[in-house]
C-alpha cells in the first residue's frame, strides 16, 4: 500500500486549519467574556456536569492512548488492551473519594484543598513543586509526541511542530482562559470519538460486522499469542504497582483536578465525572478493534516500518479505509488532541504560580484581581516558552517514560497529602509538607534507578531499584512520611480547623 | 430549630451522614479493587484461564478486558444513584437545620 503519510497534504491541513480557526472564534468570545480571575481559572463555575465530562474526557485521551494503545494493540496484540483498562479505573476512585470533596473545598488549585486547614505558606509552596513537576513532565511527553507526529504525518521538521503547538496552545490560555481551553477540550473529545466510531465501523465493515470473523483475521496471520497475554505483566509486583500508578496517578493529575473548579456544585462535579467515566469507557473499549483492524488489513511490518513504536497504525488504517480526506481528519483530530491537552497543562501551571505561589504566599492573599490574572497571563507564557524549549531539548527521550514519571509523581507526591486532608482529623503541616516532598522525590529518584532509565536510557547492566514503576513504593512511603510526622508534629490550628471543613465537605456549606 | 455548626457536627445524623457516605465508597472501592487488581493478578498467574476460548476465536481474556472496563462503568453508576436518592436528601435536610444555612 502507497501511503501519503509524510508528505503534507492539502486535506489534512485544510481540517488542521478548520480546527484552529474554529476554536480560535471560540478564543475570541471567551476573550471577552474572562475578565474575573474566577473567569480564567474556573470558567465563572458555570460549565453543566455533561459539557465537564466532555472537557475531561478530552483532558484525559491523549495522543498517547489513542494514537499509543491502538499501535500498541496493532504490533504487540492482546498487552495493549491490559494497558487500556489500567487508563480507565481511575475514573470511579476520582468519584468515590475525592470528586465532591474537591469541588466543596477548593476554589482553583488542589492546593486549596490542603491550605483549608493547614498552614498556608509551608503547604502551598511543597504543593506548587509537586503539581508544577507533575505538569512539565506531562507537557514534554505531550510537546515530544506532538513533534514527532506532525514529523511523520505532515512531513513538517520537528522543531516547527513544537513551535506550532506551542504558540496556538498559547494563545487559547493567554486570550479565553478557563473558557476557552473548556471549548477546546469539549470539541476535541467530539472529534476524537467520532473519529474513532467512524473507523472502528469502516473496520468492522471489512470484517462482516463481527468480531469473530476480526479475531480470525488476528489469529491466521499472526497466530494464537496475538490474542494471549504476553510479557507485559510477567512480574506481579510490578503489574500492580503500574497499576496503582495509573489509578492513584490521575487522582493526582493538577489538570484533571482543577476542572472541579469549573462546575457550580458537587452535584455536578459527580456529574462530570460520571459522564466522563462514559466516554472515556467508550473510547478504551473500541480502540483494540482499531489496533487488530490495523495489524490484519495493513501488517505490522509496514506498521513498525513507518514508526517503530507503531504510533502511525491508526493513521494508515484511515486512509486505508477512508481514503486521503479521512486521513486528513484524523491527522487532524490527533493534533487537536495535544493542542488540548497541552493546553490544559499549561492552564494548570499557569494557576498553580498566580493563585498558590504569587497570591497566596508572596503577597499573602493581598493582590488585586487584574494583578492576580494578569501574573496568571505572564505565568502561561513563561511556562509555554520553558515547555516548549524542553521540548526541543527533550527531543529523542522515551515519551512512555516521561508519561510514567508524570503518573508516578502524581499518585505519590499529590494524592496521598490529598487524601489524608479530607479524611484524618490528625493530618498536619509537617506530615503534609513532607509527605508531598518524600512522595515527589522518591518516586522520580526510583524511576531513575529503575530498569527503564538505569538500563534502558544509561545502559547499566542491572537496575539498582527493580520495579519499571516504583508507586507501590513511593506511595507507601508517602503515606508512612504523612503518618510520622502528622505524629512527631501535632497541629492544633488543623485539628480545631478540621469541622468546619467538615460542615463544607459533606454538606457543601460554605463552598464558593 | 436551627443549630451552630460545632453542634450539627456532634448530632447522630451528620456522624452517620459522614460513617454511610465513606462505608458506601470504601465498598464501592474494594469492589473496583477486586474487579481490576483480579484482572491483572489472573493474568499474571494464572494465565491459563484467560487463554481458553469461548466461541471459535475468541477467549475469555478477550471479554475480560471489555468486562473490567464496563464493570467499572456500573459502580461508578451505582455511586451516583445512591448520592442522588439517599446522600443528596440526607445533605438537604441536614442543611435545613443549620444556622444561617443555605
Amino acid at each position: 500500500m502507497e501511503s501519503a503519510l509524510g508528505q503534507p497534504n492539502f486535506i489534512s491541513v485544510a481540517f488542521f486549519f478548520l480546527f484552529v480557526v474554529l476554536t480560535l472564534g471560540i478564543t475570541y468570545w471567551a476573550a471577552k467574556k474572562t475578565k474575573s480571575s474566577s473567569e480564567f481559572y474556573a470558567a465563572g463555575r458555570s460549565i453543566t456536569g455533561f459539557q465537564n465530562g466532555l472537557a475531561l474526557s478530552g483532558d484525559f485521551m491523549s495522543a498517547a492512548s489513542f494514537l499509543g494503545i491502538s499501535g500498541m494493540v496493532a504490533l504487540k496484540g492482546y498487552d495493549g488492551i491490559i494497558y487500556a483498562v489500567g487508563w480507565l479505573v481511575g475514573w470511579p476512585a476520582l468519584m468515590f473519594l475525592l470528586a465532591e470533596p474537591l469541588r466543596n473545598l477548593g476554589k482553583y488549585t488542589f492546593a486549596d484543598v490542603l491550605a483549608f486547614r493547614l498552614k498556608q505558606k509551608p503547604i502551598r509552596i511543597v504543593a506548587s513543586i509537586g503539581g508544577i513537576l507533575v505538569t512539565i513532565t506531562y507537557s514534554i511527553a505531550q510537546i515530544v509526541g506532538s513533534g514527532k507526529l506532525i514529523n511523520l504525518m505532515f512531513g513538517l521538521s520537528y522543531e516547527v511542530a513544537v513551535v506550532i503547538v506551542g504558540g496556538v496552545m498559547l494563545l487559547y490560555v493567554l486570550f479565553g482562559g478557563m473558557i476557552a481551553t473548556t471549548w477546546v477540550q469539549i470539541i476535541k473529545a467530539c472529534l476524537l470519538l467520532f473519529g474513532v466510531t467512524l473507523l472502528v465501523i469502516l473496520s468492522l465493515s471489512v470484517f462482516g460486522f463481527s468480531l469473530e470473523n476480526l479475531y480470525g483475521g488476528v489469529e491466521s496471520k499472526f497466530g494464537r499469542a496475538a490474542l494471549e497475554p504476553g510479557g507485559l505483566v510477567a512480574n506481579p509486583i510490578d503489574a500492580v504497582s503500574l497499576g496503582l500508578a495509573l489509578m492513584f496517578g490521575l487522582l493526582g493529575l493538577p489538570h484533571i483536578l482543577m476542572r472541579f473548579y469549573t462546575v457550580p456544585d458537587a452535584k455536578e462535579a459527580r456529574k462530570s465525572v460520571a459522564y466522563a467515566t462514559t466516554f472515556i469507557g467508550y473510547f478504551y473499549i473500541i480502540i483494540p478493534i482499531v489496533g487488530f483492524a490495523a495489524a490484519v488489513l495493513i501488517g505490522r511490518e509496514q506498521i513498525a516500518g513507518i514508526d517503530k513504536g507503531g504510533n502511525m497504525a491508526a493513521a494508515l488504517l484511515a486512509e486505508l479505509l477512508g481514503g486521503t480526506p479521512f486521513l486528513g481528519f484524523i491527522a487532524a483530530v490527533a493534533f487537536a488532541t495535544i493542542l488540548a491537552v497541552v493546553a490544559g497543562l499549561t492552564l494548570a501551571a499557569a494557576s498553580t504560580i498566580s493563585h498558590d505561589l504569587y497570591f497566596n504566599v508572596f503577597t499573602e492573599g493581598k493582590a488585586s484581581e487584574e494583578k492576580q490574572v494578569s501574573v496568571a497571563k505572564k505565568a502561561t507564557v513563561v511556562f509555554s516558552i520553558v515547555s516548549i524549549l524542553l521540548g526541543i531539548l527533550f527531543k529523542d527521550q522515551n515519551v512512555a517514560f516521561m508519561v510514567g514519571l508524570a503518573f508516578a509523581i502524581a499518585a505519590s507526591g499529590n494524592f496521598p497529602a490529598l487524601f489524608l486532608s479530607i479524611l484524618w482529623r490528625g493530618f498536619s503541616t509537617m506530615g503534609g509538607v513532607w509527605s508531598i516532598l518524600v512522595g515527589s522525590i522518591s518516586a522520580t529518584a526510583f524511576i531513575i534507578l529503575s530498569p527503564t532509565v538505569w538500563v534502558d536510557v544509561f545502559k547499566f547492566k542491572e537496575a539498582i531499584f527493580p520495579l519499571k514503576n516504583p508507586a507501590i513504593v513511593s506511595m507507601s512511603l508517602a503515606f508512612i512520611v504523612a503518618f510520622v510526622f502528622s505524629k512527631l508534629f501535632p497541629d492544633m490550628n488543623a485539628k480545631e480547623r478540621y469541622e468546619s471543613e467538615k460542615v463544607r465537605v459533606y454538606l457543601g456549606v460554605g463552598a464558593e | 430549630m436551627k443549630s451552630k455548626a460545632h453542634e450539627l457536627i456532634e448530632s447522630p445524623e451528620f456522624k452517620k451522614l459522614v460513617r454511610t457516605r465513606w462505608i458506601v465508597s470504601f465498598l464501592l472501592l474494594f469492589l473496583l479493587f477486586a474487579n481490576y487488581y483480579g484482572f491483572i493478578l489472573i493474568i499474571a498467574l494464572k494465565k491459563e484461564w484467560v487463554v481458553e476460548r469461548i466461541g471459535q476465536f475468541a477467549n475469555f481474556g478477550l471479554i475480560a478486558g471489555a468486562g473490567v472496563i464496563v464493570l467499572s462503568w456500573i459502580l461508578t453508576f451505582i455511586y451516583v444513584i445512591w448520592a442522588n436518592r439517599v446522600y443528596d436528601k440526607e445533605v438537604d435536610a441536614l442543611k435545613s437545620k443549620l444556622e444561617g444555612g443555605r
